[in-house]
């Protein structure tokens, strides 16, 4: 008798602790050479344009300190995903938070109140912190009472707050001047102080260092470090087992939603100081690549934040120094989403064939 | 005596894991063998070897003394070998007719012959005695019957040997009896039936000789004339086991939970509990028996705070229990050891210590404040793996890799740390092995001899009979009566009748 081969996914019982490092380098990897297919498709060499992107990135000082700009609100969105997605709080939408907050720090800043930058400057983090933090709570307040699907509301929510931007940008906030889609200077006392001279870095980036002390202390730490590891692994057994786990969705949706709001204060206050309709490139979203690829550990999601940070910025480079489209760095991070998945898979089950 | 099949040095490993390790083994003409054995003996894996849903690594098979090799369960049936697994293999949608035939070929070709198949299934209904309607859809019957119907589809292929896997898990007393009538009919005619099981009692009744495997290895093959439970016993788990008999004495109490007039919908909204009164008192077990289904998960559920009644009141002491949420229950001073113990009682996916105090981490000393003090929760952690001798790599292991007896330690470990007035443990043992079982027995013995009031949910009768002081029976959200043992000795036919809902005490 002839019979094919099955094969079947086995859950892994315990999965080797070096998978957890290794995985995320070899996805890296995997994810460069797949993209070096496409740059070779193109006619470039694939050699040439990485040795340009990471030159680009980390070849001189002002390289470097232009990575750390792209850094600064990399490490908030990727913060923000990792903690929500630590308690299965699919937040897709750090990019709308980061619009929510971007908004609110442009709004307190074009007001030009009378008070010093270390008042106003707070403020403006505050602010921030909150229009992210409640854009985020309709939708972890929605999963929470009512399970309706996080991905969905997450995501969507996003174009919202998109086109709430550009449609005040177009109406009320237009600059009279420039007659252009954005703002306002926003009052100078806002600006966050540069923190290496001659550079663009900003005092923004104290604030994704304080995140990852943060994140860091959270989880490891506090009662609500223990209920979102809890409530994330089986909520269910969470409610049973006496954790509150309708209240840590809704305070975990603050929090992502809050530090994501965090990264556009610092693009408005830190690298613009007006706002545009495109002042993110995609930031939220990459926080999903950032939290994947760190397996949402708060050292991990560090390195993945820097790296993509060079990956953005040395794509800039390489596009103009090779006429390379600076779409490439898109297409690198989503491979890298992708086979990092694929080796997610991989990583918690193993194919066994069966008989 | 004639040898129908002989297994001989059969080997089989599991990704390295030795799980049948040479093992000889006959099955004679006409006779009942028992496979004995812990969960993970190899009692199974053995029997699916021979059913041809495991190739074996090494070893030889013969059917009438001609050597075989049995590739899948359509060349066992060929060789006139049929088995009923533990988990039923039917067609829910479809009749019981239907289901019998499924897969075979008709004598017609491409068209049903659904006559001549009924009256070959009438005359195994009314030769065995395995009453069934063939007409009746899966899904409308129990489980019982459902068994039943599996094994009218092994008889139906016309086998000479009838494995049954653990077959008396699911049923009611009166349906063992039925089944083993069923048994001693087929044996009569001449054909042989592997029971394989780790019930002790029942081994006893329905087996002429018994193999006992232990660790994937023969330990031992007795004729049922010459042995005896304890021998039994010993040759499974390797020791003497302790009888844990119910402790007379204690002192029982004033009543300490007590249950008025619950109704309650079960998940499908039907009504499962149909008002309900019982106490239970300090010092005390009271068992709660009855066949899977008949109200006591919903009740449970109802107990532990994740259920809301429709009506009634459940008082702890004075304090009203219904309505709270699961942290104010367990605050209160209820243990709950769930049913359900992968996907309540724990979280697989975290580590062993943070499992340990889940459901009071947030009170001293392992927190103040907003903050969670881990260095303790790791040192209460390793006192307890200790203190119940669980058996798990580190408190730092995932949760997940630890054994079923494991996890069960876990949750008692938990639980009784806390002290708590009431307990409610709901099939505490079920899937453990001998020792593991025995081990929670004693410990809720001792809990009751410290003054707990435990309510024990239970399908194994033997457990409720071992460790109750008084035995309510429950029966489609009913309850049927209520045996107190210090007034009187059990009737065990009495109360299998009061299970299947024949028989109503007028109580309380």
């Amino acid at each position: 008798m002839i019979s094919l081969p099955k094969f079947k996914l086995e859950k892994r019982e315990t999965p080797p602790f070096w998978f957890q490092v290794l995985m995320p380098l070899l996805a890296v990897v995997i994810a460069l050479a797949i993209s070096a297919i496409f740059l070779a498709i193109i006619g470039k060499n694939p050699f040439l344009a990485f040795y340009n992107m990471f030159m680009g990135a980390l070849g001189n000082k002002f390289a470097i300190t232009e990575t750390l700009v792209k850094a600064t609100p990399l490490i908030l969105t990727g913060v923000a995903v990792a903690i929500a997605f630590k308690a299965k709080y699919w937040n897709i939408g750090a990019e709308g938070q980061l619009y929510a907050g971007a908004l609110a720090a442009t709004w307190l800043g074009i007001m030009h109140l009378p008070l010093p930058a270390v008042i106003y400057i707070p403020l403006e983090i505050a602010v921030g912190f909150i229009a992210g933090a409640l854009w985020s709570l309709i939708a972890g307040y929605l999963k929470a009472k009512m399970q309706v699907d996080d991905v969905v509301t997450t995501l969507l929510m996003n174009f919202i707050m998109i086109y709430i931007v550009q449609a005040i940008l177009n109406g009320p906030w237009r600059n009279p001047k420039t007659m252009y889609p954005s703002s306002v200077p926003i009052a100078k006392n806002a600006n966050f102080p540069k923190i290496i001279p001659n550079s663009r870095v900003h005092a923004g980036i104290l604030l994704s260092i304080l995140a990852i002390f943060f994140m860091y202390f959270l989880i490891r730490k506090t009662k609500l470090g223990f209920e979102i590891k809890a409530t994330g692994a089986n909520p269910k057994a969470a409610h049973f087992l006496g954790i509150n786990t309708v209240k840590t969705i809704i305070i975990v949706s603050i929090i992502s939603g809050g530090i994501a709001g965090l990264a556009g204060v610092g693009e408005v206050c830190g690298v613009h100081y007006h706002l545009i309709s495109g002042i993110s490139p995609g930031y939220g979203y990459s926080g999903i690549v950032i939290a994947m690829l760190g397996g949402l550990n708060t050292i991990g999601v560090l390195l993945a934040a820097l790296y993509f940070a060079v990956v953005i910025n040395g794509a800039q480079i390489m596009s103009v120094n090779m006429h390379i489209p600076i779409f490439i760095s898109d297409v690198i991070q989503g491979i890298t989403l992708l086979v990092m998945l694929a080796m997610l898979l991989f990583f918690e089950y193993r194919i066994r064939r069966v008989k | 005596m004639e040898k129908i099949i002989e297994m001989r040095n059969i080997r089989k490993t599991f990704l390295g894991n030795v799980a049948n390790n040479n093992i000889n083994f006959v099955i004679y003409k006409g006779e009942i063998v028992s496979l004995l054995g812990e969960n993970g003996a190899g009692k199974t894996t053995l029997m699916k070897i021979l059913y041809g849903m495991y190739t074996k690594d090494s070893g030889e098979i013969y059917v009438n003394g001609r050597k075989v090799e049995i590739n899948s369960p359509k060349d066992a049936i060929a060789l006139g070998i049929g088995m009923v697994h533990q988990h039923f293999t039917l067609v829910r949608t479809l009749t019981v007719l239907e289901n019998v035939i499924l897969g075979l070929p008709s004598p017609k070709g491409f068209e049903l012959d659904l006559e001549s198949a009924r009256k070959k299934l009438q005359e195994i209904i009314k030769k065995y005695k395995l009453v069934v309607d063939p007409d009746a859809k899966i899904w409308q019957l129990s489980v019982g019957e459902r068994q039943r119907v599996e094994i009218i589809k092994a008889l139906y292929r016309d086998i000479n040997v009838l494995i049954l896997d653990e077959p008396t898990a699911v049923l009611t007393p009166q349906e063992v009896e039925e089944l083993f009538a069923t048994l001693r009919i087929f044996k009569n005619e001449g054909k042989s039936v592997v029971f394989i099981s780790h019930k002790l009692e029942e081994v006893m009744e329905i087996s002429d000789r018994i193999v006992i495997l232990r660790n994937g290895v023969v330990t031992g093959e007795r004729k049922k004339e010459e042995t005896n439970e304890r021998e039994l016993a010993r040759l499974m788990v390797g020791k003497e086991v302790i009888e844990a008999l119910r402790k007379e004495g204690g002192t029982v109490g004033a009543p300490v939970l007590k249950v008025e007039g619950i109704k309650a919908l079960n998940d499908k909204g039907i009504l499962a509990l149909k008002g309900i009164n019982f106490e239970v008192r300090k010092g005390e077990i009271l068992g709660v028996a009855g066949v899977a289904g008949n109200g006591q998960k919903e009740l449970e559920d109802v107990i532990c705070g994740v259920r809301n009644p429709l009506e009634g009141h459940i008082y702890l002491k004075d304090k009203e229990v219904t309505g709270k949420s699961p942290k104010e229950i367990v605050n209160m001073g209820i243990g709950r050891i769930p049913e359900d113990r992968m996907e309540s009682g724990l979280i697989l996916d975290i580590p062993v210590y943070e499992n340990l105090v889940i459901e009071f981490y947030d009170k001293p000393p392992f927190s103040k404040g907003m903050l969670i003090n881990y260095a303790e929760i790791k040192r209460f952690a390793e006192k307890l793996v200790k203190e119940y001798r669980v058996k798990t790599s580190s408190i730092y292991a995932i949760t997940r890799t630890l054994s079923g007896g494991n996890l069960q330690k876990l949750i008692l470990a938990r639980v009784l740390s806390q002290n708590p007035e009431f307990l409610i443990a709901s099939q505490p043992t079920r899937g453990l092995d001998v020792g593991a079982m025995e081990y929670i027995h004693q410990k809720l013995l001792e809990a009751k001899t410290k003054g707990a009031a435990i309510m024990l949910i239970s399908e194994d009768l033997n457990e409720i009979l071992h460790l109750s002081d008084r035995i309510m029976v429950m029966y489609e959200g009913e309850i049927m009566g209520i045996i107190d043992r210090s007034k009187e000795d059990v009737d065990i036919e009495e109360l299998g009748l009061m299970m299947a809902g024949a028989k109503r005490r007028v109580t309380l």
